[in-house]
């Protein structure tokens, strides 16, 4: 029997090894990618106008002949309207936008200061299912095959349905193993006219693309909705599920309208050791705000011009990337059609129309009781998650007079550090002090101590 | 007279007495409370994107626009309160990423009751036409409805609804009557796309419902004089909403929804004329104008409320 997983995810913890990427301000240390987050689905939408292109990246480790997706969509896609995607586009969306950890040295304080460096995260989909077709049973249960194709390694075929009892049935019968309650969550899709993008995997055709992984569906369609259905792929969730969406629109920043979207905290100064477990920093921030919000909010980890970057965790994807994800209307400004970004060009030199809003969200089947509804603002501010290490200045007390005060400035600033990584992640603030090698409260010395020196 | 114009306290010994009692007379005083605790716990609470030179621009815009119409076209009276309100409402709604558009959103919005004016009667709510204008015709603009987050909206409902009947405000027949049919049209779609009732409690997120139901739709400036004109008013509106949102799949439906219906609001008045609302305060007694009939827009008779007095 082939299972049916609409939204499933799969997980691989991994994060990415520092790099060593120079910057503007300082030098790119290290990331967190989708990819540490158990349960965790990217998808890329590009849009402009009703005019959508919506690509999956698929994470799905299990055997491929019980793969299968099922998508609502609002029209019916033709072959052309489906694509087969590059899974590296999403490896370098995620490069680019992931949250970041920075590094600055302190100056000696005897002379001058000097800045420094960066780190950054990632997220993962997968589906599974499978079709064998009668269109006389299909009619008989209300079902019609509306289009049916091969692309790439998937068989497709798209379904309209009058109600949710046949299609249900139509899946059993096809191979599907329908989770309870799937009929239910079929219902308000069906009633909406939306129809049903069903892909299995054609396994001989897998196999000539040499390839060990599923590559990315992408289908490209006009609608004024601009959402993205969440709600099927939580009939057979266990658990809570990470969906990261990388939204690429031509005026500004992408919110939802039906749940609050919130900035993550940032700038946050954080101790050193942090350094070599970004990863796990950053994983228990993002519970942290996950559960200060009630798991009700979505998170924006970045919002960036897609020309440029300040500081760059990996380079911006070229004009031929941006298109194979979708972002057609580039062909509307003849000045963007030769542009290279660079790691660092400022504004003025590197902006293209295209706006990358990243976005983070944790739910769960009571959190998000609706579908994902999104706007597109005219906001233009960029926004990143960036996190800060201020590597203190290493020499003697004696070095100069200014010195004993700078140690001693630097002595109440670790102090801070500790105490926002504890409240940033819900940490318990003396395991923080202790890794510090810091006590539980600062012991500045006494306030007469200069005074005669 | 409209039955829901009868004065807003009246002797009693009930919990709900004492609480009117202790309101003050003129309804706007407390709206302009209510409004400043909410943008107060928008701004510190939640990341409303707001920044605090955005609201103080909103504000000096609408105060300096309202002093200046006053200039061009004097009042009988003149009071900050409405200017101040429509302020707050700008602030709570209205995103940008400049420092222009919450100052040019707000001149609008005051001149707009003194540039669409039909019968003696403004024809748009001043937020409403402001917001309107800002997403039309400004750069940078946008409307955030979404931003509040479930407990905070909770709070505001539960607030905003106690003191709704706790204090029988005059003309909030037209905030039922519009929450009836807004939340019934959600019921009859939840129902009929079985989808499960958490999505219809969900609507209650939405900020500028919040907002939309109590101080914009409510408006007595803008709304029908009559009772059968604001039920009928609220059933048009919440059906465009509905339609705007759900039909068209676009954005800001209420806002929208108020807009477009503004213009049939002479409509009602002459369907069913009835007194034009008025804001008259005067010391502690406070004034509702009642014309013989609407349609001139002409101010024939002055009844005094003496809502203290009378307590």
């Amino acid at each position: 029997m082939l299972a049916l997983a609409a939204f499933l995810l799969c997980t691989i913890t991994f994060l990415a090894p520092p790099r060593d990427a120079r910057a503007f301000c300082g030098f790119y240390v290290g990331s967190a990618g989708a990819t540490l987050y158990n349960h965790a689905s990217q998808v890329a939408m590009a849009r402009s106008g009703d005019r959508i292109v919506i690509s999956l990246m698929n994470d799905y480790d299990g055997p491929l002949d019980r793969f299968a997706l099922v998508v609502p969509v609002p029209v019916v896609l033709q072959k052309g309207q489906v694509h087969i995607g590059d899974r590296d586009l999403f490896k370098k969306l995620d490069a680019y936008s992931a949250p970041r950890l920075v590094e600055y040295h302190d100056e000696n304080p005897c002379e001058f200061i000097r800045p420094l460096a960066e780190a950054a995260p990632a997220g993962a989909m997968a589906y599974s299912g499978a079709v064998s077709m009668s269109r006389e049973r299909a009619k008989a249960l209300g079902v019609s095959i509306e289009a049916e194709y091969a692309v790439g390694e998937y068989d497709i075929v798209i379904l309209s349905a009058k109600e949710s009892g046949g299609l249900e049935t139509w899946l059993a019968e096809n191979g599907y193993q329908i989770p309870s309650g799937a009929s239910r969550a079929l219902e308000p899709y069906i009633r909406q006219q939306m129809k049903f993008f069903v892909a299995k995997v054609d396994l001989k055709a897998q196999k000539r693309t040499g390839l060990a992984y599923l590559r990315p569906l992408q289908f490209a369609f006009e609608s004024p909705k601009f959402m993205l259905p969440i709600r099927l792929g939580m009939i057979n969730a266990q658990g809570p599920q990470d969906l990261v969406i990388y939204m690429l629109t031509r005026e500004g920043r992408v919110e939802t309208t039906n749940y609050r979207t919130v900035k993550l905290p940032t700038g946050k100064e954080i101790p050193g050791y942090v350094r070599d477990e970004f990863g796990d920093f950053y994983k228990a921030m993002f519970n942290h705000q996950v559960r200060e919000t009630d798991m009700r909010a979505v998170f924006t980890e970045y919002v960036w011009n897609m020309g440029w970057c300040d500081p760059c965790a990996a380079p911006p994807l070229t004009h031929d990337e941006l298109r194979q994800l979708g972002v057609f209307w580039l062909d509307d400004y003849p000045g963007t059609q030769r542009y290279q970004p660079l790691i660092m060009p400022g504004p003025s030199n590197g902006s293209v129309p295209v706006t990358l809003t990243r976005l983070h969200i944790r739910y769960s089947a009571d959190t998000f009781p609706e579908d994902l509804m999104f706007q597109e603002t005219e906001d233009q501010e960029n926004f990143q998650a960036r996190y800060v290490l201020q590597i203190p200045w290493e020499g003697s007390p004696n070095a100069c007079p200014a010195a004993r005060n700078y140690l001693d400035d630097l002595r109440i600033r670790r102090f801070k550090e500790a105490q926002e990584l504890a409240d940033l992640t819900g940490w318990d603030v003396d395991a923080v002090m202790k890794r510090v090698g810091l006590p539980r409260t600062p012991d500045p010395s006494p306030w007469w101590q200069h005074i005669w020196e | 007279m409209d039955a829901a114009e009868k004065p807003a306290c009246s002797q009693t010994d009930s919990v709900t007495g004492v609480i009117r009692r202790w309101m003050p007379s003129d309804p706007r005083v407390f709206q302009i409370l209510f409004l400043g605790i909410l943008l107060g716990a928008g701004v510190w609470l939640r990341d409303f994107s707001l920044r605090p030179a955005q609201i103080i621009l909103t504000f000096a815009s609408a105060l300096c626009t309202q002093y200046v119409s006053w200039l061009l076209n004097p009042p009988k009276s003149r009071s900050f309160r409405s200017a101040i309100i429509t302020s707050f409402s700008l602030s709570l709604l209205l995103r940008a990423d400049n420092l222009t558009a919450h100052p040019l959103a707000a001149m609008a919005a005051i001149a707009s009751k003194s540039t669409f004016r039909f019968r003696g009667k403004h024809l748009f709510n001043p937020a409403t036409f402001g917001l309107v204008f800002a997403i039309c015709a400004l750069p940078g603009g946008w409307i955030s409805p979404g931003q509040w987050g479930h407990d905070l909206a909770a709070g505001g409902w539960i607030v905003a609804l106690g003191v709704l009947v706790t204090t029988r405000a005059r003309r909030s027949d037209i905030s039922w009557t519009f929450l009836l049919f807004y939340l019934g049209g959600i019921a009859v779609r939840v129902l009929w796309l079985g989808q499960l009732w958490p999505v219809w409690a969900h609507q209650l997120t939405n900020g500028a419902l919040l907002l939309f139901t109590f101080f914009m739709i409510s408006d007595p400036m803008t709304g029908p004089n009559a009772r059968p004109g604001r039920i009928t008013h609220a059933a048009l509106v919440a059906a465009i909403a509905l339609a705007w949102q759900f039909g068209f799949y676009l954005n800001n439906g209420l806002i929208w929804a108020l807009f477009l219906a503004a213009p049939a609001v002479p409509l009602w008045d002459s369907v069913w004329p009835a007194a034009k609302f008025e804001w008259l305060p005067q010391g502690d007694r406070y004034e509702i104008a009642t014309p013989i009939d609407a349609r001139s827009g002409g101010v024939s008779a002055v009844h005094d409320h003496i809502p203290r007095a009378a307590a």
